[in-house]
């Protein structure tokens, strides 16, 4: 259990800047998540903290004590690779006791450590067999079995469920977030999927080549983006965003004119969007709703139907297409003409830099 | 592959058998000879009594204990040697690698094609000086350095295929380099060290420019005590089979174990 | 990324790691093996010294590389080399390649068969040359006298009537299996799929090797020839145990010219004169083969 602070950390390899200055805080206890595209170096920023990159400037903390010069052999840190990294010549018990027999502890702390871990991972029937020997899931057990006989200061997973089937991804999960109640454990996931992020991190850290774009919670980086990037990487399906220009203002926030002649009000602070200025509209695909009084129209131009809801994309005025999520059983169909009522709370508007305009209000899930 | 008709498969067979046939032929026939009598065996015959006589005299001589100690001696302290500086350096060389790396081995490559011949007249009078001439140590020394390139190269080629992974997660669970190269990468590239360390035997083993050079008598290994029998009051056709059957035989099924192996150690990994 | 930086394209870096202590013993041996005697050679190589007469002293320029050119016993030994080099290369190449194609198709018995193929590389050469010497090509005691005789041909005194052509058999048979080891392991890599393809295109037998399997085998022929050549240039044991370099000079070559000349004749600056040679002729080679390695070589 433990507490990490990162201050203007830096790596470069040559003349390739990977990681261009990170501030970051992780508090004790929590489940951090690092989010972001292929190589955006969440996982090179993994490797620095468990002192498997050296770090080129800047410091690393945990729990006050600066760490940069310290190897990973003596940061008490475990991490699950990816590829699970089991040693293929060991035992699965072997395998889990390998670090407390480098850290000489005694036979029987051993065992006891050993049997407590495979007993939560439910690993007891495999204690004797070789990784090849494994499935995939289990392989997977044992990688975090390996982590948590040693009961490290903090956790550390490299997309460790990225080698997964769908259906036992799912199942993981949910086994990660109870053993993170379970372990009361700080711990620190790196993945690419947002759908790992949202359902279980307290704090997802969105990178975007080398930079932290975002820190916050699941909610409130669903629903408070501070960035275009953050907006459209957050939420499945993507937010739609659509450029727009700003009218003029209006007591409720600021009011856009849409494709098509509409216009809708969007409850974000206006002082940085003059009336005449170009600037992104954002909705969430949910927040558009089938409506005859709807201020979008368009034709529908496909339509996916995943049973208990459906995603029609329509293509508006001007070529863009919108995605809208409807309930399953909505009657559209392709090459109709809709028209698309739209929330105001859940649009977003964003200046010429990218940069989100402040809601009025915070949604109460993210506060 | 498309199934050959009868009559060309059986061709084929038996081209490679006796293809197999005339290459092995020479130590068929050493075989051979050194089971029959002296007087049979300058006879080249097929009909003789079989005999273990000559090996019982080849091993009776006094002196060629003394020569297959030395074999044996040198063989292992050379490779003993070779693989405890090149185990540390080849480890470097495929976990850590930086600039330098590559022209480092490949500059370990060149030493190896310095022709020992050019070099036999310094060597030889660097011995005398240090008092290294006939004795083991120099050739360990020698043998040493003679294969510490190929076998750097071969360890590496083995080390280069362990995934980084493992030995990351070694460090993660508190590997230190010690225990990461001796808990994880050894046990893990246990075949290519142990075909390295053959190949190094049979170098060793085999080498015959500095060993006919560089002893005379108290460090004389085989190469040397076989050579022996080349004078001409030497000619005893059975001995000296007998002797090459014993001084062959452990090294050829040294090859025989770890003949695929040889061929990237050989050719330094251009060849796999 | 992340499967790319932990395991392919990037080496993993650690904290920087000091790898001094682990690649420094070997770098320094290395270096000393390599540097002392290459200046040692080419010092002596301007020096008069000779070991029996301790009068003889001083710099002689180069002098001993002017009575080596005019000795004609130096280009003896350099031709003598060549033809050795250059027919064991042919033989074991061309013997190589087709063992390497008729060992890679399936029949009965192969992989005991390859065995006892390959079995002549790992002979010492001194038994190589005895049992040939004396067990073979021995006019009277020997194999192929006796096949001879049998045939009602005389018999060939290999050593006294071929003396090179016998060193030369002798070196191919140590070495073929060499050739045939590393070619055969390369004919193993090609993918037999483009063996179909050849003949889905109608080549034949002739067709497919000559277009197919000779081109694959490129790479691996020329690190042979290489490797080859390095080792032939210093032929030393065979030629000392057979013949000692006759008859007359016959089968000296570069390294008993200079074994001859350091160790019989006590000659250390002629010696180290020939030395030089020999190192500048290994150069040439050592060149191309590293040359090559490099361009397989990944770090």
């Amino acid at each position: 259990m433990a507490t990490l602070r990162l201050r203007g950390l830096r790596k470069s390899y040559g003349d390739a800047e990977i990681i261009k200055g990170v501030d970051l805080d992780i508090a004790d206890r929590e489940f951090a998540v690092f989010v972001g595209p292929s190589g955006c170096g969440k996982s090179t920023l993994l490797r620095m903290i468990a002192g498997l990159e050296e770090i080129t400037v800047g410091d690393l903390f945990i729990d006050g004590q600066r760490i940069n010069e310290v190897g990973p052999a003596d940061r008490g840190l475990a991490m699950v690779f990816q590829s699970y990294a089991l040693y293929p010549h060991m035992s699965v018990r072997d395998n889990m006791a390998f670090a407390l027999k480098l850290a000489g502890a005694s036979k029987a702390e051993r065992a006891a450590k050993v049997a407590e871990a495979s007993r939560i991972l439910q690993l007891d029937a495999y204690l004797d067999r070789k990784p090849k020997d494994l499935s995939g899931g289990q392989r997977q057990r044992v990688a975090i079995g390996r982590a948590i006989v040693r009961h490290p200061k903090i956790f550390l997973f490299d997309e460790p469920l990225s080698n997964l089937d769908a259906a036992l991804r799912g199942q993981m999960r949910i086994e990660l977030a109870r053993l993170h109640r379970d372990l009361n454990a700080t711990m620190i996931y790196v993945t690419h999927d947002q759908v790992e992020a949202m359902t279980m991190a307290d704090k997802i850290v969105v990178l975007n080549a080398g930079r932290i774009e975002q820190v916050g919670s699941p909610l409130e980086l669903y629903h408070h983006p501070a960035n275009l990037f953050v907006a459209g990487f957050i939420g499945s399906p993507r937010m739609n965003l659509l450029p727009v220009r700003a009218t003029g203002p209006d007591p409720a926030g600021v009011r856009v004119a849409l494709p098509g002649g509409g216009e809708v009000v969007v409850p974000v602070d206006g002082t940085r969007a003059a009336p005449g200025a170009t600037v992104t509209l954002g909705i969430r695909p949910e927040a558009l709703k089938p409506g005859t009084d709807g201020a979008l129209a368009g034709e529908v131009s496909h339509v996916e139907r995943l049973g208990g809801l459906t995603l029609a994309h329509v293509t508006v005025a001007g070529g863009a297409t919108v995605v809208a999520q409807i309930e399953g059983s909505a009657p559209v169909r392709t090459g109709e003409t809709i028209r698309l009522t739209i929330d105001p709370g859940a649009t977003h508007l964003f200046d010429g830099d990218g940069r989100a305009l402040p809601h009025r209000s915070r949604h109460p899930l993210a506060a | 592959m498309v199934k050959q008709s009868l009559p060309k498969r059986v061709g084929i067979a038996v081209l490679g058998w006796a293809a197999a046939f005339v290459l092995f032929f020479p130590l068929l026939w050493m075989l051979l000879t050194s089971l029959k009598s002296e007087p049979e065996a300058v006879n080249p015959s097929l009909t003789f009594t079989p005999t273990l006589q000559s090996y019982g005299e080849v091993l009776a001589r006094a002196d060629y204990l003394s020569f297959a100690l030395n074999s044996v001696v040198i063989s292992v302290g050379g490779t003993v040697l070779a693989l405890a500086l090149a185990i540390p350096a080849a480890y470097v060389m495929a976990f850590h690698p930086t600039k330098r790396t590559r022209s480092t081995l490949l500059w370990m490559l060149s030493t190896k094609m310095l022709p020992s011949v050019g070099v036999l007249v310094p060597i030889y009078l660097v011995f005398r000086t240090l008092g290294l001439l006939d004795t083991r140590i120099g050739l360990i020394v020698v043998y040493t350095l003679m294969n510490l390139p190929i076998v750097v190269w071969m360890l590496f080629t083995f080390f280069k295929e362990v995934p980084h992974d493992i030995l990351e997660a070694g460090r993660m669970d508190g590997a230190r380099t010690g225990a990461e190269v001796w808990h994880l990468l050894l046990p893990l590239t246990l075949p290519g060290v142990a075909s390295t360390g053959l190949l190094s035997l049979i170098l060793c083993w085999n080498e015959a420019f500095w060993s006919l050079n560089l002893t005379s008598s108290a460090a004389a290994p085989l190469t040397a005590f076989i050579a022996s029998f080349s004078s001409p009051q030497g000619l005893f056709f059975a001995k000296l089979s007998a002797a090459s059957t014993v001084a062959v035989a452990p090294i050829l099924v040294f090859g025989w174990l770890s003949q695929r192996q040889l061929v990237r150690g050989l050719t330094f990994g251009a060849v796999k | 990324m992340s499967t790319l930086t932990t395991s392919a394209s990037a080496p993993a870096k650690g904290r920087r790691f000091n790898g001094l202590p682990f690649i420094g013993p070997s770098v320094t041996v290395l270096l000393i093996w390599m540097i002392v005697p290459l200046v040692m050679t080419v010092w002596f190589s301007l020096q008069r010294y000779n070991l029996l007469d301790p009068t003889v002293t001083g710099f002689a320029g180069l002098d001993n590389y002017e009575f080596l050119v005019t000795d004609p016993d130096f280009w003896a030994s350099l031709t003598n080399t060549l033809v050795l080099v250059g027919s064991v290369l042919v033989i074991t190449v061309v013997g190589g390649t087709l063992l390497a194609v008729l060992f890679d198709q399936p029949f009965l018995g192969r992989n005991l068969a390859r065995l006892f193929a390959i079995a002549p590389f790992f002979v010492m050469p001194t038994v190589a040359a005895l049992i040939w010497k004396n067990l073979m090509m021995h006019p009277i005691y020997g194999v192929f006298g006796a096949v001879a005789r049998a045939l009602g041909l005389p018999a060939i005194d290999w050593f006294a009537d071929y003396p090179l052509v016998s060193v030369i058999l002798i070196v191919s048979w140590e070495w073929l299996p060499f050739a045939l080891l590393i070619l055969l392991t390369a004919v193993q890599s090609l993918d037999r799929e483009q063996l179909e393809a050849a003949r889905m295109d109608g080549a034949g037998a002739m067709a497919q090797f000559f277009y197919i399997v000779l081109p694959h085998l490129s790479r691996a022929i020329s690190v042979v020839v290489m490797i080859e050549t390095i080792f032939l240039l210093t032929v030393f044991a065979e030629i000392y145990v057979t013949t000692a370099g006759g008859p007359g000079n016959a089968t000296t070559n570069l390294a008993f010219l200079i074994y001859a000349r350091a160790l019989l004749q006590y000659d250390v600056g002629g010696a180290s004169a020939g030395g030089v040679v020999a190192i500048i002729l290994a150069n040439v080679v050592a060149f191309f083969l590293v040359r090559t390695i490099a361009r397989r070589l990944e770090v």
